[in-house]
């Protein structure tokens, strides 16, 4: 199998294209609104519930389920094993713009946007907020670091602004040709600084909730929450590939990457399994069990968690049938990644329970709506990118002629 | 490569294990201030008149509420402190009668614990909390960028936000009257417009050996229980009451500082950056030792 990335040559405007940008307009225009009339004007946000929906999956389930971005560039460069080098980009870029859109998503929740360069300055070191903070804004960095060659590949040698603009043109290409070399031979210490940032924020996104022992379900509350989010990320990184690549060439009609896919997700038994394992034995050691079957929605939403998105999908994957079959790798891999995305918004909105107001909390429209504007958003992204930078690879017809 | 791949893994396994071990298990340590101000509110002395209330609405120059602090029948309704009231009273009903077998009442006042080891302080992104020597829990709306996680930390649930706001909320909450205390030696406001000395302001340490002797003294009007010696690690402002504490709206708290597990994860994985540059120091390792040992582009395998 050859490896060919290439600017993906189809038509942009699809009829989901164009869906996508009548979502991301009405996620816009109520962003417009809570900068108008405040976060209290779009959300349902309260004192006793300040962390919401846009928590749950912007910000915590969009770094999860950006994880295939250093576990990819783990097996590939770190490990050498150059055969998965065709899901590199398509993760990388997922990546990126999932940090991106993290950022984009941080700066609508937190109360003060404007105000959010101002812990470069003023450090807290017991704060977990503080190192997940330093780690995200270095992390993403490093991501568009990482993306550079990319873009290079792409234009180098071919810089063509228009209009007034043309000026630039030599600056340009010779920054582009000076990235690109000097970043070939210094590549290395950004691949592992992105493994190393990865692996502290996504486990000390877990150790967020540490602090706040009478609010979190026992079931989820648990000193090792911080190992579970990090296993449990570089778990669903493989499933996260798997996911985009099949939607990508689906939609796109690419040639499937099955070749690929297949033995990559082998890692993932072993992966999930680990996570698992811990999951389990955090329950039996802690004696959580006992709360399995009271009925109440944080229990159910535990075990749809663990069973549909956990125990059920990594059964599958031990099924060579399964793992060769398209269909059905696609299946087990969405229920991986549903499967992080539900344990994240359990932790942060579900089986976050304050015992003094006992306040509830179910996400406003307007949450709703900003939040599926930013998955448009990011999803118009990399659609956008794909199409004008060599990420994904090209269909073998085209590279033999 | 001079070194085979199975030997290396041992070398980084053994210095993985070296760099931790050789690190002394860190005890995590308070940061609580030696002698802080506090307030003890007994609550078998409370009327519920709500001038607290009008005080703290006054030297803090918060907006004027819809009902005038007179009106007792806002007492009808359980409240929490929010951005424009730091501190509420509600009314509960215990079971306890009086004498014609009428329910009697009993006033709560609510607002900011002032922990000792406030959970919000340790949470807070930038530092905009802290606690100060005198004891207040105090806000620096400079630093602040509205991430809301003091409000997430906070175990008594008190810490309220401008939602409103859409460019420069605040986060909202009883200030201790810090700059009156702490500048021109005044009480609290509600400590001291307060009719029937429910509020007793002074040093902790003395707080509490009154409220020791009060219990002492006075057998059978107080349970032995001062809310807030130990809840949480202590708290500067404490309570006394005749009934028990679950009944009058106040959670059980474990006596372990909220921010205790959190920071020592903290510290013990992060100072120095001690595990990121080990980490970083075994990837490098790993990538040197698997260079050029990982399968080839035309590897039709793939996979281990």
């Amino acid at each position: 199998m050859s490896h060919h990335p290439a600017p993906v040559n189809s038509r942009f405007w699809t009829p989901g294209v164009v869906v996508l940008c009548i979502l991301a307009a009405a996620g816009l225009a109520t962003i417009i609104a809570r900068y108008i009339g405040g976060i209290g004007y779009v959300s349902n946000l309260t004192t006793a519930r300040p962390w919401g929906l846009w928590i749950g999956v912007d910000v915590a389930s969009g770094v999860a389920l950006a994880a295939g971005g250093f576990t990819t560039a783990f097996l590939a460069h770190i490990l050498g094993k150059h055969y998965y080098e065709p899901v590199i980009r398509p993760a990388l870029l997922t990546a990126m713009l999932g940090y991106t859109f993290v950022v984009l998503g941080l700066l609508v929740d937190i109360g003060r946007s404007w105000a959010i360069w101002k812990p470069m300055l003023n450090w807290n070191p017991s704060s977990v907020l503080f190192e997940v903070a330093m780690c995200v804004m270095f992390y993403l960095t490093v991501l568009y670091i990482e993306f550079i060659p990319v873009v290079a590949e792409r234009f180098k040698g071919r810089v063509n602004l228009p209009g007034f603009l043309s000026a630039l043109n030599r600056i340009l290409d010779s920054l582009l040709n000076l990235a690109d070399r000097v970043l070939s031979k210094i590549m290395w210490i950004f691949v592992i600084l992105g493994v190393v940032l990865s692996c502290m924020h996504q486990s000390s996104l877990g150790a967020l909730m540490l602090i706040a022992p009478t609010k979190l379900h026992t079931l989820w509350y648990t000193p090792i929450l911080p190992l579970l989010f990090l296993s449990s990320a570089i778990a669903v990184g493989y499933p996260m590939v798997v996911f985009e690549a099949t939607l990508a060439t689906t939609s796109l009609k690419l040639d499937s990457e099955m070749k690929i896919l297949t033995p990559l997700t082998r890692f993932t038994v072993f992966l999930l399994g680990i996570y698992l394992a811990l999951k389990v034995g955090d329950m039996v050691i802690r004696g959580t069990y006992v709360y399995l079957l009271d009925g109440t929605a944080q229990t159910n939403s535990f075990l749809i968690e663990i069973v549909f998105g956990v125990l059920v999908p990594w059964l599958m994957l031990l099924f060579p049938k399964v793992r060769n079959s398209r269909r059905w790798l696609f299946t087990a891999c969405t229920m991986i990644v549903g499967g992080v995305l539900l344990n994240r918004l359990n932790v942060f909105v579900v089986g976050y329970r304050p015992p003094v107001s006992e306040a509830n909390y179910f996400p406003s429209m307007g949450e709703v709506i900003i939040t599926m504007g930013m998955i448009a958003g990011l999803m118009l992204a990399y659609r956008f990118l794909i199409t004008y930078l060599p990420v994904l690879n090209a269909p073998e017809k085209e590279v033999t002629a | 490569m001079g070194i085979s791949r199975r030997n290396f893994f041992k070398i980084v396994t053994a210095a993985g294990a070296t760099a931790t071990a050789a690190r002394p298990a860190q005890a995590w340590q308070s940061h609580a201030p030696s002698a802080p101000y506090g307030c003890l509110v007994d609550l078998t002395r409370c009327i519920g008149c709500r001038k607290c209330e009008q005080a703290c609405n006054e030297v803090n120059h918060l907006p004027k509420p819809h009902r005038s602090f007179e009106d007792l029948t806002v007492l009808d309704r359980k409240r929490r402190p929010d951005e424009k009231a730091f501190t509420v009273v509600n009314r509960y009903y215990s079971g306890m009668i009086d004498d014609r077998d009428q329910l009697i009442p009993t006033f709560v006042k609510l607002q900011c614990m002032h922990c000792q080891d406030p959970a919000c302080a340790s949470a807070c992104i930038v530092g905009a909390l802290s606690k100060q020597e005198n004891g207040a829990v105090s806000y620096d709306v400079t630093k602040c960028i509205g991430c809301r996680y003091c409000m997430v930390a906070c175990p008594f649930e008190i810490p309220a936000y401008e939602y409103h706001d859409p460019i420069t909320p605040r986060v909202m909450k009883c200030t201790f009257c810090y700059e009156r205390v702490a500048e021109s030696g005044q009480l609290p406001g509600c400590a001291e417009v307060c009719p029937v000395e429910a509020i007793t302001f002074g040093r902790r340490e003395t707080l509490l050996n009154v409220a020791k002797e009060r219990i002492k003294k006075n057998p059978g009007r107080y349970i032995d229980h001062i809310y807030g010696e130990n809840e949480v690690g202590g708290t500067s402002w404490m309570y006394l009451s005749s009934q028990p504490f679950d009944k009058l709206g106040f959670v059980p708290l474990p006596d372990k500082p909220m921010p205790r597990l959190a920071e020592t994860i903290q510290h013990s994985l992060y100072s120095y950056l001690w595990s990121p540059i080990v980490l970083f120091g075994m990837l490098g390792g790993i990538m040197l030792a698997f260079k050029g040992k990982g399968d080839r582009h035309d590897d039709q395998k793939g996979g281990i």
